[in-house]
């Protein structure tokens, strides 16, 4: 495997002249077989996992830049970590302008792929499944992007996370599309993240379908400038099985998509049916903090030309029935619980195609009870001007052509 | 300035090495190690092994069984030290001829020594007699790389294990495990700062003040500050960390000093779990970076129903005690090199929380 004579050495930073491809089987050694493809490809290789059933006793890791690493599709090679005794996820990248693609792995004890400070990286065709369905001892995130920037999720699956599906943190320029998300507490979370698109993706039976967080206390902070568009969020009532204390282990059953603390946020032209406490969902965040870089409130979230029912008709949240009644029946699809920066912040908008209702919160951490629900009344939305540049790099879109 | 501070000048003072070499000479050639097998270039046969495929290529040691150090091997030990499923650890560092350690006072790096290019560390993993692994960690002209090598069950060859290994294993304390031995890209994980690989265990604050004077006055270190004998050498802005075993250093000494040993690593900025905000180095003195009612972001089912790492008072509600008291490898932390739990440090961070004030 060592190719590195001198020439090479001198041409190893340049472009991949020489790329290779490895071929990795499934059977005895492959997880030896495997890894040790992992570390000695050289940036433009290409790792090709043939057709099978990879069992896995350790979690694989990948540091060289440019890999591909191919499988024979999400149903064809199956990373097999039911038996995993180690290693906090199935599979660790940490390298930049990588590509995965056409893969599947099953139970993974902890993350499934987890990609950290990992620029430009690809997921497509990527399958992460708890065969067992939800539960508590599921692995937290299935496709888990951190503190990187380009980040592209393409006609991928997630499912059974106990944690968040789709999960991308303290990144920029993510495009998460044509994927499916089911099963999971969270479906898809941006989290601290800034220039996201999320686009026709599936996303039923979650708790929460799509999420849009920033919290406080993170390395990277200020997430905004996420678009939802297009996707057919339906059916998100699976009981939140989150292990108690995760930030998603209060996001309530039924929840359609949510946005918490975060500034220019379009969600347009979806279809949001069947998520039974709010279809929308627009709050501050309410724990107590100290981090003078956070802004707890929601910003100029717009909320426009979705295609919705009646909205929440089985309410997670005490005095759920109360409410109903007051509203005559269901409660309208748009939550908002009133709370805003400040009197020339606008935090939420809407052009009034759907009705909507406010908790008329007046500051954070006020208890509900306290809460003064009455029918939404928020400016409409000013034209978007500015988000040609969110989403994942063109380059990244070439890659998978 | 302070009285009693002496600044030993670098070299002045290079007295011989006093590591016990092998005995007297025969009639063989000195052995030597080997600096290109170190820095990965060219060797005398014309290939280049930037991977040396055994441990014996290096020439670190005289003997197949690694029991005898070569000349110019230099031991040492760490005040505390890193706990792995209680292997016993022999360290050694090497340095090529006429360079010098430093404690240029980094400030990114608080305390850790600085290594020349040519530079190795040596640390093998024992459970009794019996040799495990190797991990040789060389400094080249492009930074560190680290290199995990296995021992075979006659203990006469250790080879390169790029893809680590399982090997079944009885611990000190009975426990019958499946040891894991890290892959080159799991040494990375630990061993890394800001994307590139760095020693992480030989901080002067880490070893003993002995070990140190020794070291200056044999002319191994220089920028080093020899103040009185009790605190020892230190460099710029330095302090020291406790012996692990000494019943005389506060509880929150040594929980802070086993956190950066055995946690820090990864829970730092730039480290491998950054995003986490959690910072638990020594230097850290917020107590929220620490974890002190610090919320979980991405612990997942790690968290265990519990709302922060660390609960003042309350150790059973600490995510910290936990993640280090579980060996569920979608919860247990640390996430690498070990497969037991620590109950000693168990106990110790559960004592250190349930002292803390608010």
């Amino acid at each position: 495997m060592m190719r590195l004579t001198a020439t090479a050495l001198l041409l190893a930073s340049a472009a991949p002249v020489w790329a290779e491809t490895h071929t990795i089987s499934p059977g005895e050694g492959a997880q030896e077989r495997l890894q040790e493809a992992l570390i000695l490809a050289e940036p433009g290789d290409e790792i090709v996992l043939e057709a099978g059933r990879y069992t896995l006793t350790d979690g694989l890791s990948l540091d060289v830049d440019g890999v591909t690493v191919r499988g024979a599709g999400m149903d064809g090679t199956v990373l097999d970590f039911t038996a995993q005794e180690g290693s906090g996820e199935g599979l660790l990248v940490t390298s930049d302008n990588v590509t995965l693609r056409d893969f599947a792995l099953e139970n993974p004890k902890g993350d499934g792929i987890k990609s950290k400070g990992a620029d430009n990286i690809v997921y497509y065709r990527i399958r992460v499944t708890w065969t067992g369905g939800p539960k508590p001892t599921n692995g937290a995130y299935g496709i888990y992007p951190v503190e990187s920037t380009g980040v592209l999720v393409s006609h991928s699956e997630v499912s059974g996370a106990s944690d968040a599906g789709i999960y991308v943190g303290q990144s920029s320029k993510i495009t998460v599309r044509h994927s499916i998300a089911s099963d999971n507490v969270a479906g898809i979370e941006i989290e601290n993240s800034r220039d996201a698109v999320v686009s026709q993706n599936f996303v039923t039976r979650n708790t929460g379908g799509i999420l849009v967080f920033d919290l406080p206390g993170l390395p990277v902070m200020g997430g905004g400038n996420v678009m939802i568009v297009n996707n057919l969020v339906v059916d998100n009532d699976t009981e939140n099985f989150a292990p108690p204390g995760n930030i998603v282990a209060g996001v309530r059953r039924g929840t359609g998509i949510m946005v918490m603390a975060n500034e220019n946020v379009w969600i347009e032209n979806n279809i949001v049916q069947r998520n039974v406490t709010a279809p929308f969902m627009v709050i501050a965040y309410t724990q107590p903090y100290e981090d003078e870089r956070y802004n707890p409130y929601p910003r100029e979230v717009s909320i426009s030309h979705n295609i919705t029912d009646i909205g929440g008709t089985n309410p997670d949240f005490e005095g759920g029935e109360m409410l109903m009644a007051a509203f005559g029946g269901a409660l309208p699809p748009i939550l908002w619980d009133g709370l805003s920066q400040d009197e020339n912040t606008v935090a939420l908008r809407t052009i009034g195609d759907v009705p909507g209702w406010s908790l008329n919160l007046e500051r954070q951490g006020q208890s509900l009870s306290e809460a003064r629900p009455g029918p939404l009344d928020v400016p409409a939305p000013i034209s978007l001007t500015e988000a040609d540049d969110w989403g994942a790099p063109a380059e990244l879109e070439a890659r998978i052509g | 300035m302070r009285r009693g501070i002496a600044l030993l000048a670098a070299g002045a003072l290079a007295l011989s090495v006093s590591i016990a070499t092998s005995n007297d000479a025969s009639a063989l050639p000195p052995p030597r190690i080997n600096d290109e097998a170190i820095l990965g270039i060219e060797q005398l046969d014309g290939e280049v092994r930037e991977m040396p495929r055994t441990l014996a290529e290096y020439g670190f040691f005289l003997d197949a069984a690694a029991r005898s150090p070569a000349p110019g091997l230099i031991p040492y030990e760490l005040n505390t030290p890193l706990w792995s499923d209680g292997a016993d650890k022999l360290r050694y560092i090497y340095l090529p001829e006429g360079e010098m350690l430093d404690t240029d006072g980094d400030l990114d790096n608080p305390g850790l020594l600085q290594f020349p290019v040519g530079s190795a560390i040596i640390k093998t993993f024992a459970f009794g007699e019996r040799y495990v692994e190797t991990r040789v960690l060389v400094h080249r002209a492009d930074g560190w790389v680290a290199l995990p090598y296995r021992w075979n069950q006659e203990q006469t060859e250790a080879r390169l294990a790029l893809a680590g290994a399982r090997i079944p294993i009885t611990t000190p304390s009975g426990e019958e495990i499946s040891y894991r031995i890290p892959n080159k890209n799991q040494c990375k994980s630990c061993h890394s700062k800001d994307g590139e690989i760095v020693p992480i265990g030989p901080k002067v604050r880490n070893l003993s003040f002995r070990w140190l004077t020794r070291m200056a006055l044999d002319g191994h270190i220089k920028n080093i500050l020899v103040k009185d004998p009790i605190e020892g050498p230190l460099p710029v802005g330095g302090s020291r960390m406790p012996e692990w075993n000494d019943e005389d250093a506060s509880t929150e000494v040594l929980a802070r000093a086993y956190l950066d040993v055995n946690c820090a690593h990864c829970h730092q900025p730039g480290g491998g779990a950054s995003n986490s905000g959690l910072d638990l180095r020594w230097e850290q003195s917020d107590r929220f970076a620490i974890g002190v009612n610090k919320p979980p972001v991405a612990a997942g089912r790690g968290a265990g129903g519990l709302l922060v790492s660390i609960e003042p008072g309350a150790p059973e509600r600490s995510i910290l005690v936990h993640r280090m008291d579980s060996n569920d490898p979608g919860v247990a932390m640390p996430e690498l090199g070990r497969s037991t739990i620590d109950r000693k440090a168990v106990a110790l961070m559960r004592k250190w929380i349930s002292e803390m004030g608010e």
